[in-house]
C-alpha cells in the first residue's frame, strides 16, 4: 500500500502553493483540496488494512548513522496511528474546504492553504513516527504551524502577542520534553519505539540521583523522571495546568485554525504522545498519577472559566482545555483506549463547533461578543442545527458520539482505583457544568432577543456552501463516531494492561446513569437561567462577586505569570541592556574606535607638511642608527 | 702626504655645514645649495678614500655624482621656478599644503 503518499501530498501541496502563490493567488484551493481529500482516502485504505490485522513499519530514509546513534524517518502503522491518520486527514479536508468561504478574498489566501497543507504533514508525520526524535522534530513543526497560523493576520498586535505567547509556552514544556528524549538514549542506546518498548521492563528498577548537580542525594527511577520529562511537552502541547494559558489566546488567529488546530488534532498531540508511550507509563505509576491529577484539574479548570466567559470563541477554546483534561486523565488512569476515543469523538464535535463559530463571525462581521448576538437561530439555521448537535456531543447527550466516549471514558476511570473514582466523580462533576456552559452559549447565542449591530441585522445570512458542508457532514460525524466501535478497534493496542480493559467493575452502571444525568441537567440548568429567568445571571455575578470575578479572570493565571515570569524578565532585559549591553558591550567596541582614532590623532601631528620637519627627522634616524652602529 | 683624517674632518665640516644649511635656512634656493654642499662633502670622501687605496673607481663615482648634481640642480631650479610663480614667495615655510 502507498502509505508514503499520506503525508507527502499535503507535503506537495504547501511546496507548490509556498513556492508559486504568489501566483496562484485565490485558485490555492484547487491545489490544497484535492492533495488533502486523496490524502483521506489513502488514510481509509491504510485504516482498513489495520483493521484487517495488518501492521506495518517500515523506513523512508535514514538521515545518519553515528555509534549508537541511528536516525531515520520511518513510519509506523497500527491501529494507534490509523485512528489519528482519519482523524486528522478528514478534519483537515473539511476545514480545507470552509476556508474556501471563510478565507474568501483575503490578502493571505495560499499563503494561509500553504501553512495548513504544511500543518497536515507535519501532523501526519508526528502520528506515524515510529521513532522519538521524527516525533520531537514534526511535534515542534506543528507549534511553528500554529505559531505562523495564529499570527496569520500579522497586522495585529495581539496576534502577534498571542503566536509569540503560543511558542514561548510551548518551549516550556519543549525544554522537557527534550531532556527526556536525552534520557531515553542514554537509558536505552535508541530512540526507536519498538528498541525502546521492549527494553523498558528491564530498567524499572534502575535510579538516578536527581540531585546531583546540587550535591544532593534524590534517587528516583530512571522510568519516572524519563515519562515526566516527556509528560512536560505533552502539557505544554496540550495545554493542560500549567501550560494551558496559550491555549485560549490562540484563538487570535483565523477561525478555521482553531477547528484544526487548536481542537481537533495538533492539541491532541499531547494524548497521543502519553497513549503512544503508553509502555513506557505503564512501568511508572508514579509518572501515571501525575499525568491523571494535572488531566483532572486541567479538565475543572477549563470548564470553570468557560462558565463565564462572552467571546463565543473563548469559551470554546476553554472547553477543549477542559475537554483535554478529560482524555489526560484517562491516559493517565490507563484507559488509553477510552482516551483515544474520547480524542477522537471530541475532534469531531470541537471541530464542528468551532467552525460554527466561524460561521456566526462571518455572519455577523467578525463580531465575536456573545452579548451582542441572539437571536439567530433562524437566520442561520443550518449553522444552528449543527450547532446544537455539536454542543449535545459535547455535553453527552444520549446516543451523540460524545455520550459515548464519555461515559466510556468516566467508566473506565472509575473502574481503574480509588485515584480514579475520585477523578470519575469530579469528571462527572464536570460533565455538567459542560453541559451548561455548551448550552448557555447555544441560548444566547441563537436564542432569546436580538443584540445585533442594528447595521448587519438586515444582511445577517447563511454563509456559502462551502461553509455549510463541513458544518454537516462534521455534524454527521459528531453522531456516528460513537457507532463505529472506535474502543474494541483500540483495546488491542493497550490489552496490555489486562484489568483497565474489557470488564468494568461495579458500579459502572451508576457511573454511566450519573454522568448522562449530569449532563441532561446541565443543559436544563442552562434552558432554566438563560431562556426562562434572564434576569438571573445578574442576580448571580452580583451575589458571587468573588467566584464571579475568579472565572471571569480565568483564576488569574495570567496575571500571576505576568507578575512572576513575565514582568521580572522584561526588567532583567532592560537592566541588561542598559547596563551590561550599552556599557560593557558598547563600550568595549566604541572604546576600540576611540582609542584608533586618538592614536591616529597622535600620529598625524607628525605629518606637519613642513618639509624641514621631515629632514630633521631623516637627520635624526640617520644619526641614530649611526650612533647604534658604532656603540654596538 | 696629508693623512686621510684631515680629507675627512674637512668632509665632515662640509657635510654638516650643508646639513644645517638645509635645516635652518628657509630661502629654497639656500636649501639646494646645501644640498649641493652635502653632495661635495660625500665627494671630497670618495676622492680622499680612492687616493688612500689606490683605486680608481671611487673618483669614477665622483664624475657621476657630479653629472646628476647638474642635472638635479636643473631640476631643481625649474621647481623653484615654478613654485615661484604659483606663490610668489620661495619661502619654504609657506608650501605645506602636503599634510593632514
Amino acid at each position: 500500500m502507498t502509505y508514503e503518499l499520506i503525508p507527502l501530498l499535503p507535503l506537495a501541496s504547501f511546496l507548490i502553493l509556498g513556492l508559486f502563490g504568489h501566483w496562484i493567488k485565490d485558485k490555492a484551493h484547487l491545489v490544497a483540496v484535492p492533495a488533502v481529500i486523496l490524502s483521506f482516502l489513502f488514510s481509509v485504505f491504510a485504516f482498513l488494512d489495520v483493521a484487517g490485522g495488518h501492521h506495518s513499519t517500515f523506513r523512508l530514509y535514514t538521515w545518519l548513522t553515528s555509534g549508537i546513534l541511528d536516525i531515520h524517518i520511518g513510519i509506523t502503522i497500527d491501529r494507534l496511528t490509523a485512528v489519528m491518520l482519519l482523524l486528522v486527514t478528514i478534519v483537515s479536508s473539511l476545514v480545507h474546504i470552509y476556508t474556501i468561504g471563510y478565507m474568501q478574498g483575503e490578502p493571505g489566501y495560499a499563503r494561509f492553504f500553504s501553512y495548513i497543507a504544511l500543518f497536515t504533514f507535519s501532523m501526519l508525520m508526528l502520528v506515524l513516527a515510529d521513532n522519538f526524535l521524527q516525533l520531537f522534530v514534526f511535534w515542534e513543526a506543528v507549534g511553528l504551524c500554529s505559531y505562523l497560523l495564529i499570527g496569520h493576520w500579522y497586522e495585529r498586535p495581539s496576534a502577534c502577542a498571542a503566536a509569540t505567547k503560543a511558542f514561548v509556552v510551548n518551549r516550556v514544556g519543549d525544554f522537557g520534553f527534550i531532556l527526556g528524549l536525552l534520557l531515553v538514549l542514554t537509558t536505552f542506546d535508541s530512540l526507536n519505539y519498538s528498541d525502546v518498548f521492549a527494553k523498558a521492563p528491564d530498567v524499572t528498577g534502575r535510579v538516578m540521583n536527581i540531585l546531583e548537580p546540587l550535591g544532593g542525594h534524590l534517587d528516583v527511577s530512571v522510568l519516572t523522571v524519563m515519562c515526566l520529562l516527556l509528560f512536560a511537552g505533552a502539557v505544554g502541547k496540550s495545554a493542560q495546568v500549567p501550560l494551558h494559558v496559550w491555549l485560549p489566546d490562540a484563538m487570535e488567529g483565523p477561525t478555521p485554525i482553531s477547528a484544526l488546530i487548536h481542537a481537533a488534532t495538533m492539541v491532541t498531540a499531547g494524548v497521543f504522545l502519553v497513549a503512544r508511550l503508553a509502555p513506557l507509563y505503564n512501568l511508572s505509576p508514579t509518572a501515571m498519577t501525575v499525568v491523571a491529577i494535572v488531566g483532572g484539574l486541567t479538565m475543572m479548570l477549563g470548564a470553570t472559566i468557560a462558565l463565564t466567559q462572552t467571546d463565543i470563541k473563548r469559551i470554546v477554546a476553554y472547553s477543549t482545555v477542559s475537554q483535554l483534561g478529560y482524555m489526560m486523565m484517562a491516559c493517565g488512569l490507563g484507559a488509553y483506549a477510552a482516551g483515544i476515543y474520547h480524542l477522537l469523538t471530541h475532534g469531531a464535535f470541537k471541530a464542528l463547533l468551532f467552525l460554527g463559530c466561524g460561521s456566526v463571525i462571518i455572519a455577523l462581521h467578525h463580531e465575536q461578543d456573545m452579548r451582542k448576538m441572539g437571536g439567530l437561530k433562524d437566520k442561520l439555521p443550518i449553522t444552528y442545527w449543527t450547532f446544537v448537535i455539536g454542543s449535545l456531543a459535547l455535553a453527552g447527550f444520549p446516543l451523540t458520539a460524545g455520550f459515548f466516549s464519555k461515559d466510556d471514558l468516566l467508566v473506565s476511570a472509575w473502574s481503574s482505583g480509588p485515584l480514579g473514582q475520585v477523578l470519575a466523580s469530579l469528571g462527572i462533576g464536570t460533565a455538567m457544568l459542560t453541559a451548561f456552559y455548551s448550552f448557555r452559549l447555544v441560548f444566547v447565542t441563537f436564542w432569546g432577543p436580538s443584540h445585533v449591530d442594528h447595521h448587519h441585522v438586515a444582511e445577517v445570512h447563511e454563509p456559502s456552501y462551502t461553509m455549510t458542508i463541513p458544518l454537516m457532514v462534521l455534524a454527521v460525524l459528531s453522531i456516528i463516531t460513537g457507532y463505529l466501535g472506535i474502543p474494541e478497534f483500540l483495546e488491542p493496542m493497550f490489552a496490555t494492561d489486562s484489568e483497565g480493559s474489557g470488564h468494568h467493575a461495579s458500579g459502572s452502571v451508576v457511573v454511566m446513569l450519573f454522568a448522562s444525568a449530569a449532563g441532561l441537567l446541565g443543559i436544563a440548568g442552562a434552558y432554566y437561567v438563560y431562556v426562562l429567568n434572564p434576569s438571573l445571571p445578574d442576580r448571580w455575578v452580583r451575589e458571587w462577586r468573588t467566584a464571579y470575578q475568579l472565572s471571569l479572570n480565568k483564576w488569574y493565571v495570567d496575571e500571576a505569570y505576568d507578575r512572576s515570569f513575565v514582568r521580572p524578565t522584561f526588567v532583567a532585559a532592560t537592566e541588561l541592556w542598559k547596563h551590561v549591553d550599552v556599557a560593557v558591550i558598547d563600550g568595549a567596541v566604541n572604546g576600540v574606535a576611540r582609542a584608533i582614532a586618538w592614536g591616529a590623532w597622535l600620529l598625524r601631528l607628525i605629518q606637519s607638511g613642513q618639509m624641514q620637519h621631515y629632514v630633521l627627522g631623516m637627520a635624526l634616524g640617520g644619526l641614530a642608527i649611526l650612533t647604534v652602529f658604532l656603540m654596538f | 702626504m696629508i693623512p686621510l683624517s684631515y680629507y675627512l674632518t674637512l668632509s665632515a665640516v662640509v657635510f654638516l655645514t650643508g646639513l644645517v644649511g638645509v635645516l635652518i635656512r628657509r630661502n629654497i634656493i639656500i636649501i639646494l645649495l646645501s644640498v649641493e654642499l652635502m653632495l661635495n662633502a660625500t665627494n671630497i670622501n670618495f676622492v680622499a678614500f680612492s687616493q688612500y687605496f689606490h683605486n680608481i673607481n671611487g673618483q669614477v663615482f665622483v664624475f657621476f655624482a657630479l653629472t646628476v648634481a647638474a642635472a638635479e640642480v636643473a631640476v631643481g631650479l625649474a621647481i623653484v621656478i615654478a613654485l615661484y610663480r604659483a606663490k610668489s614667495t620661495i619661502n619654504v615655510d609657506e608650501f605645506q599644503l602636503l599634510k593632514w
